[in-house]
């Protein structure tokens, strides 16, 4: 008989052998999954984990790889202050959305002006506050209504959706396109644009970003009271009371780093690699970025770690999909049953099983 | 203006269905205790599923079966996680709704079906008959009629059986359930596999009946909006109805208004829905969640 008996502190070596565990659980049940597709599983494996990074044409891969895990790693770094702290800002994708449309919205308005020194700057600040605006929706509505924030931060994912195919074919299309739907391409406006910063590197300015924050989170978290404040609420919200932390400050606060960091994602992605509203523009970071904040654990550093691992399966998964046909709705499975094996083994943490045989006492 | 209030209503009430299954399903999950996000991701794998089988078999309602079961299937893994792994539900439930997604996209490439598979409408008979009331109430597909019944039934089950006094004590309070010699596990296991079949079911009612085809995707959101109304009903099946066919109205009035070609851009008008969804949430002040929502329950603490 296996038994579960709570550990009265989380193990610490499983803090770290379990994302790991997860991670080698998941991609044995990921070959399972190739394998009911009929791939060759291990093929399929090493197309995906092993060719972006090392692989024939890896010095290709890895600047994408670089620019998927920037915004992944930028929004789970937003989204981990507040699961620490027991607020549910599910809606990152929304917010991210948002801060792409009103970073190129600004920048539009001021097209073909050359002066980068304004232009750029604002357009960044404007996708900053275009995130932030969108996530003070349902944080103030919990403040002021004690409504959902779960369920009203969706519920802008959807109605960002609809803004941006709106924008595209409405206020932000570009007028030189023919009538074709989507902007005009802000990789081609200087004063806007968002480069590589060593051409073919993958490097630009919101991978600096994310390893900024990475950096910023690390110090607020460890060395600073909101840190210890976000800690304490996520732990006992009791004693976080006692000890004089306002509740509705953290949510307004977590949910305001969070929406901005979104909003930044949206709008480097917008400027740099993907250059447009709609067409080429990336979504469905916002929920992946959930995923990369589980796995790392809600650190920091494992945040960063695990953006880049979720942003390989993106690279290795379109490689697979191009060599091995391999469907990529196959990857988002992929990405599902990576937290919940993560999820399921987080046991192994706060609980220690014991085995016992049958009839022996209690 | 030319929209017809009777058709108008009448589309209401399938507009709302699937909304309405759905929500009732996870309104017994949450009684007992347990909040399972994943409502969204069961009702699409229920909607690609239910769309195969009942294409493959030429038979629809073996589709809302099969789509039940896929649905439970799913709710199952949820089971296992937050259950026995003692996973957090909130996280679990978007993982089920990531999978659900994924393998929804999935299954349904390549799914072809025949354009003749019809959910024939059940006139009930005499009072189907009944001028206005009779073709807006009466005049439906047996599910429209299922779903209300799964509203009565678990009205009655919940308020008058012994089971569902059971089910609410291991909502309410699992420690003191546990104490009294239920079995808190075994009670959120069913309840959850309930409340994935509805789900399941709900889904294809969508991809059967409702649109009908399978679209990757097809669901949009409904799932969330059905959440949503669980909390607006204040956890009582009976206003689970309003709430539903609320925004089954919302829904069917934007569809119309952008078929009769108003100067609002349609795009604008197909969010409506989910506004209504977020002012509703913010009007409405939800009673009180069972005691023990969202809370992960082991015997040994």
């Amino acid at each position: 008989m296996l038994k579960l008996e709570k550990r009265p502190q989380p193990s610490k070596g499983w803090t770290f052998g379990a994302p790991i565990l997860a991670v080698v659980l998941t991609v044995i049940l990921g070959m399972g999954l190739f394998a009911i597709l009929g791939k060759d599983p291990i093929l399929a494996t090493k197309v995906i984990f092993w060719d972006p990074l090392f692989g024939e044409f890896a010095d290709l891969d890895r600047p994408d790889v670089i620019k998927k895990a920037a915004p992944l790693i930028l929004i789970a770094i937003g989204l981990s202050f507040g699961f620490r702290a027991g607020i549910w800002n599910i809606g990152a994708e929304g917010q991210y959305i948002i801060g792409a449309i009103a970073g190129a919205a600004i920048a539009l308005a001021f097209y073909p002006m050359e002066a980068r020194w304004l232009i750029f700057p604002m357009t960044i600040l404007f996708g900053a506050l275009g995130g932030l605006v969108w996530a003070m929706i349902p944080a103030l509505l919990r403040v002021y209504f004690k409504t959902n924030e779960i369920l009203v931060s969706l519920m802008l994912v959807y109605v960002a959706e609809v803004l941006i195919k709106a924008m595209a074919i409405g206020a932000l299309r570009d007028p030189d396109g023919f009538g074709m739907p989507g902007s005009r391409d802000l990789r081609r406006f200087a004063s806007a644009a968002n480069p590589d910063l060593i051409a073919g590197s993958g490097i630009h300015l919101g991978v600096v970003a994310a390893v900024i924050s990475v950096i910023a989170a690390y110090i607020a978290l460890t060395r600073h009271q909101f840190g210890f404040d976000v800690r304490l609420a996520g732990q006992s919200p009791k004693a976080a009371a006692f000890s004089g932390v306002n509740p509705n400050k953290l949510i307004l606060i977590c949910m305001a780093i969070s929406g901005a960091l979104a909003g930044l994602a949206g709008v480097f992605e917008v400027t740099g690699p993907s250059g447009k509203i709609l067409g080429s523009f990336p979504t469905y970071y916002g929920f992946t970025a959930i995923i990369v904040a589980f796995l790392g654990r809600l650190h920091p550093v494992g945040i960063f770690l695990a953006g880049i691992l979720l942003a390989l399966t993106y690279i290795g998964g379109n490689l697979a999909e191009q060599s091995l046909g391999l469907p990529s709705a196959a990857i988002k499975c992929f990405q599902g049953l990576l937290l919940f094996s993560l999820l399921g083994v987080d046991l192994l943490t706060n609980y220690r099983i014991k085995f016992r045989r049958m009839g022996e006492a209690k | 203006m030319d929209i017809n209030p009777i058709l108008l209503l009448a589309a209401l009430m399938v507009a709302s269905t699937p909304i309405l299954l759905a929500a009732i399903g996870e309104l017994v999950v949450e009684r007992a205790g347990v909040l399972n996000l994943g409502v969204e991701g069961m009702m699409i794998t229920g909607a690609v599923c239910g769309y195969i089988v009942g294409h493959g078999s030429g038979n629809p309602y073996v589709g809302f079966i099969g789509a039940a079961i896929a649905g439970a299937a799913l709710s199952f893994i949820f089971a296992l996680l937050t259950q026995f792994l003692l996973t957090n539900q909130v996280a679990t439930g978007l993982g089920l709704t990531m999978f659900g997604l994924g393998l929804a996209s999935l299954i349904g490439q390549g799914a072809v079906g025949s354009s003749d598979l019809i959910v024939a409408k059940l006139s009930l008979p005499i009072i189907s008959d009944i001028p206005v009331i009779g073709r807006i109430f009466f005049q439906h597909d047996p599910i429209v009629y299922v779903s209300l019944l799964l509203v009565a039934s678990v009205w009655w089950f919940l308020t008058k059986s012994h089971l569902g006094l059971v089910l609410r004590a291991v909502g309410e309070n699992h420690d003191a359930a546990h104490a009294l010699g239920y079995n808190v596990r075994l009670v959120r296991v069913l309840a959850i596999l309930f409340g994935g079949a509805c789900a399941g079911l709900a889904g294809s009612y969508i991809s059967l009946v409702r649109v009908p085809q399978w679209i990757d995707g097809i669901t949009s959101g409904a799932g969330w909006i059905a959440l949503a109304i669980v909390v607006f009903a204040s956890w009582n099946p009976w206003r689970l109805i309003a709430g539903a066919y609320l925004f089954g109205g919302v829904t069917v009035l934007q569809l119309n208004l952008q078929a009769e070609g108003l100067k609002i851009p349609t795009e604008y008008l197909s969010m409506a829905p989910y506004l209504a969804t977020i002012l509703v949430l913010v009007v409405i002040r939800a009673g009180r969640a069972p005691g023990s929502l969202g809370k992960s329950f082991h015997p040994s603490s």
